[in-house]
């Protein structure tokens, strides 16, 4: 009876090892992940938009179709980039995700508070490199540390009605993503 | 060749045969496949059925904040992995989810349920519809969901929005007539999320049912 109450234990411990191993894994083995299943159809360092959902065909779940979103997909292994998109005339936000989806940082229009968000994306080593007196221009200059050399940068913009589409589309059409 | 093979064979058979050793090797198997069973469907079930984790909830709605910052726990980062989706920022918006109406019955497309009053503050929100994979769900109106701009409101700014198979006048949001679907209420530019734990207070539309088809 000690034995077999013995051996439940046990079981018990390594399921739980199992579970938590699973869990703290899963995010390294996703094979569809929001990231994979951008890498499909963005190339790498450009802005390109992301097809909006129908009942048929999403990039990705859970999509707002109220949106239109465009991203870029970034690597900064040969050095930082620079960001910039006008804000359309409702709403217009930028999201950074890292390389395994999570949101390390998002700004939306009104707190760029300009008719542009412009911003350099960096790792912190980069970051670290810049000159001491880039660093004081740098003041009025927003700049986005990533945890991680590739990751995602996406761009959404809302279009309220649809009679709004063209024009947030054409905005978001001059969004631009590229290296320093 | 043969020979020595059996021989071989017999030899090792015979050495578990042996009281302890069987035990030993019935209790490890036993023990690996408990271990694998119990932690992978402890995994699958965390993933499933969605994590009560760290969420806000307010009536039928649940959001969880920190899932779009670096905070989020590493459940929902399975999840999300798993799903496919990207969470929204947290310097972009909140997502509320209900899968059941107040009373806690799960939402069906084909019952008609009254979603009624107003939503946090927030410069814009999205109502939208989705099947449980989170796609989109058909229908003749080809609407699948409202912005705030959309809306019609009462008079004091209030809205009503029914959700329901049969077409509606008003602000109808067609469900297709799919037994299962669920509601993502998304707010934009809204001070609820990380700095406001104490989201209870904040109001959010009632979910009622009422007739089915």
């Amino acid at each position: 009876m000690i034995r077999l109450a013995l051996w439940l234990l046990g079981a018990l411990v390594l399921a739980g090892i199992v579970h938590l191993t699973t869990v703290l894994l899963l995010p390294r083995m996703a094979t569809q992940d929001a990231y994979a299943r951008v890498s499909a159809i963005a190339p790498v360092n450009s802005v390109i938009p992301i097809p909006g959902p129908t009942p048929e065909k999403a990039v990705m779940p859970f999509m707002d179709p109220a949106f239109q979103v465009s991203v870029c997909r970034y690597d900064l292994s040969r050095g930082a980039l620079k960001f910039s998109v006008p804000i359309s005339q409702a709403y217009t936000s930028v999201s950074f995700y890292t390389r395994s989806d999570v949101a390390y940082y998002a700004i939306n229009d009104r707190a760029a508070g300009r008719r542009v968000i412009e911003l350099d994306l960096m790792t912190a080593a980069q970051r670290a490199a810049l000159p001491e007196n880039e660093e004081i221009t740098a003041a009025d200059r927003l700049i986005v540390t990533s945890p991680t050399n590739t990751g995602l940068i996406v761009i959404r913009a809302l279009a309220p009605e649809v009679g709004w589409v063209p024009a947030v589309r054409t905005a978001l059409a001059s969004a631009q993503c590229r290296p320093q | 060749m043969k020979l020595a093979d059996s021989s071989c064979y017999t030899g090792r058979s015979n050495g578990y045969a042996t009281g302890p050793n069987v035990r030993l090797l019935f209790g490890t198997v036993f023990a690996l496949a408990i271990a694998a069973m119990a932690g992978l469907g402890a995994t699958w079930m965390a993933l499933t059925r969605g994590s009560a984790y760290g969420g806000v909830t307010i009536g039928a709605w649940t959001g969880w904040p920190k899932n779009g910052t670096s905070g989020i726990d590493p459940y929902a980062r399975a999840m999300v992995a798993r799903t496919g989706e990207l969470p929204v920022g947290s310097g972009d918006g909140v997502a509320f989810y209900a899968r059941t109406d107040d009373a806690g019955q799960p939402l069906d497309g084909r019952c008609d349920v009254l979603l009624s009053g107003t939503t946090p503050q927030a410069r814009f929100w999205t109502l939208t519809l989705y099947d449980p994979e989170g796609r989109l769900v058909a229908n003749s109106a080809q609407r699948q969901g409202f912005t705030s701009q959309e809306i019609v409101r009462n008079a004091d700014g209030s809205f009503d929005i029914l959700v329901g198979p049969r077409a509606r006048p008003g602000n109808w949001l067609p469900t297709g007539g799919v037994d299962k679907y669920l509601l993502v209420l998304r707010l934009y530019d809204t001070p609820i999320g990380m700095a406001s734990r104490t989201g209870s207070e904040a109001p959010m539309p009632s979910v009622t049912k009422r007739a089915c088809l």
